[in-house]
């Protein structure tokens, strides 16, 4: 990577997009702090940091309720209050009622749902999404596109998504990052002009279509 | 209607499940009564028909009650020397978990323990410990820990680095780690450890004594004895209890680890 530098405030959805082996996942894993950081700094205004990685990394052994609890649990909140944070988390996730399933049991757009509500029971202000929805298929991965931005909406907090699919991070975003591989750096960044909430039928419309376009045109050309 | 259907079903794939044991079990029966038979009345001895056994190893009382109390006996000295072997074993790989240099340093000599031949070791182990009980449960430690430290080892080192990263992320020290995430991982690979060596340990026992032969006889002590005597509908009945018992265990350690962790495990 090379001088990449970008900054995510609460409300705002930045979206990296770009070619396999460019540096995407790395830079998350940078600033979360998985990774020690080779040059250069990360601030980050409170510790807290939402993390949803490519598989839903829920463990086996715990049901979907135990496996929301496992964040409040590392972090030492009290059982009552876990419990309730757990709760209110998949109840936004629209799991309610699956509380007492394994994961075995669920689909891949489940767990992913569950993944996502282990890191909401924190509240946190800051939001990594490393590809989540990329072994999804495509009417799983559109209804969860939709299903993000409402909780997004709803929990307000700032989110750095990698994806390499273009109209997930055109319609997702508030902003649109692309970046070049060897060495990753960032060749343009995008506005998304159009407000929230979207709707799936933005996608057909053709100032959508113009920007990921655009999008995809300087991807290719790097 | 649908309960009947629904027991018709179950006796259909119990039928699956019990049908071809039992066919073997007859046929192999068949062929013993055939050989039995077939043999010199004078040498009628090597291979008594298996209602002979039955008449001289079962409902002859006192040679019953012989190797029952032999059986009940062994069953002692096994699962003595398992108990030992679990918490030696599951306690050395731990401690391999946690550190490289540990592991390094202590895991050859696990090996050495497996692959000894248990034979050479079970006579010095008799003249150091004497000839008594508690030998008999250092030859079960000795030929049932490996597969524990292994399977334990296995399953405490072969959480997925995507697990690790979510503990990493949420600061967890190394205690909540390997009581939240490495151990439940292991869980199934130990409960298979505990299986094998459930009947590695039952071999032990039985191997010890023929070996140790102070104190109550087992059915090790037995066995050696009716083969010594020629009393082969004895020496029957003895071999029957003891493939039994490795049986019984094999199958109480599987019904353990289907409680602890069939919710979540596919266990075979």
């Amino acid at each position: 990577m090379d001088n990449v530098s970008l900054s995510v405030k609460p409300g705002q959805f930045v979206t990296v997009v770009g070619p396999s082996g460019c540096g995407k996942s790395t830079l998350l894993r940078m600033g979360s702090g998985l990774l020690p950081v080779s040059s250069g700094e990360v601030r980050r205004s409170d510790e807290t940091l939402g993390y949803v990685f490519q598989d839903a990394t829920l463990l086996p052994w715990r049901t979907v309720q135990k496996n929301v609890e496992l964040f409040c649990e590392l972090r030492g909140f009290d059982r009552g209050e876990r419990k309730q944070r757990a709760k209110d988390a998949i109840e936004l996730v629209g799991l309610s009622g699956f509380n007492r399933h394994y994961p075995a049991a669920l689909s891949g757009g489940m767990k992913m749902r569950v993944s996502l509500a282990r890191s909401l029971t924190l509240d946190p202000p800051l939001f990594f999404f490393d590809e989540p929805f990329g072994a999804l298929d495509e009417i799983t991965r559109e209804y969860l596109n939709t299903e993000l931005l409402r909780i997004f909406a709803l929990a307000g907090f700032g989110a750095v998504f990698i994806t390499h699919n273009l109209y997930e991070a055109v319609f997702l975003s508030t902003d649109v990052l692309v970046m070049s591989s060897r060495p990753g750096r960032i060749l343009k960044s995008f506005k998304v002009p159009f407000p929230y909430p979207r709707h799936l039928d933005l996608r057909f419309d053709p100032a959508f279509a113009e920007l990921t376009g655009e999008v995809s045109e300087v991807l290719r050309d790097e | 209607m649908s309960t009947t259907r629904r027991s018709s079903s179950l006796l259909r794939s119990s039928t699956y499940r019990l049908g071809p044991p039992i066919v073997v079990f007859l046929v192999v029966l068949g062929i013993w009564y055939a050989i039995s038979l077939s043999l010199d009345p004078d040498r009628q001895f090597l291979l008594p028909t298996p209602n002979e056994v039955i008449d001289v190893g079962f409902v002859n009382q006192d040679n019953l009650f012989q190797v029952l109390e032999g059986l009940l006996w062994t069953l002692a000295v096994s699962m003595s020397g398992l108990v030992i072997a679990i918490v030696l074993g599951m306690t050395s790989a731990i401690m391999m978990s946690q550190a490289k240099w540990i592991e390094t340093s202590f895991y050859p000599y696990a090996v050495i323990i497996q692959t000894v031949p248990i034979l050479a070791i079970v006579p010095l182990v008799g003249l150091w410990l004497g000839f008594g009980f508690t030998s008999r449960v250092v030859v079960c430690v000795i030929i049932s820990i490996f597969p524990i430290i292994t399977n334990t080892l296995f399953g405490l080192q072969s959480v997925p680095a995507s697990f690790h990263d979510l503990f990493t992320l949420h600061r967890a020290n190394r205690l909540t780690r390997l009581f939240k995430l490495q151990f439940p991982n292991a869980l199934p690979a130990i409960f298979a450890g505990f299986r094998i060596s459930a009947g590695l340990s039952v071999i032990g026992a039985i191997v010890g004594e023929f070996f140790f032969r102070k104190g109550i006889p087992g059915l090790g002590r037995l066995l050696d004895l009716y083969r010594a005597r020629l009393l082969t509908e004895q020496l029957f009945t003895a071999l029957l209890f003891s493939s039994l018992l490795g049986i019984l265990v094999f199958w109480g350690f599987g019904v353990l680890g289907k409680m602890a962790v069939g919710k979540w495990h596919e266990t075979t």
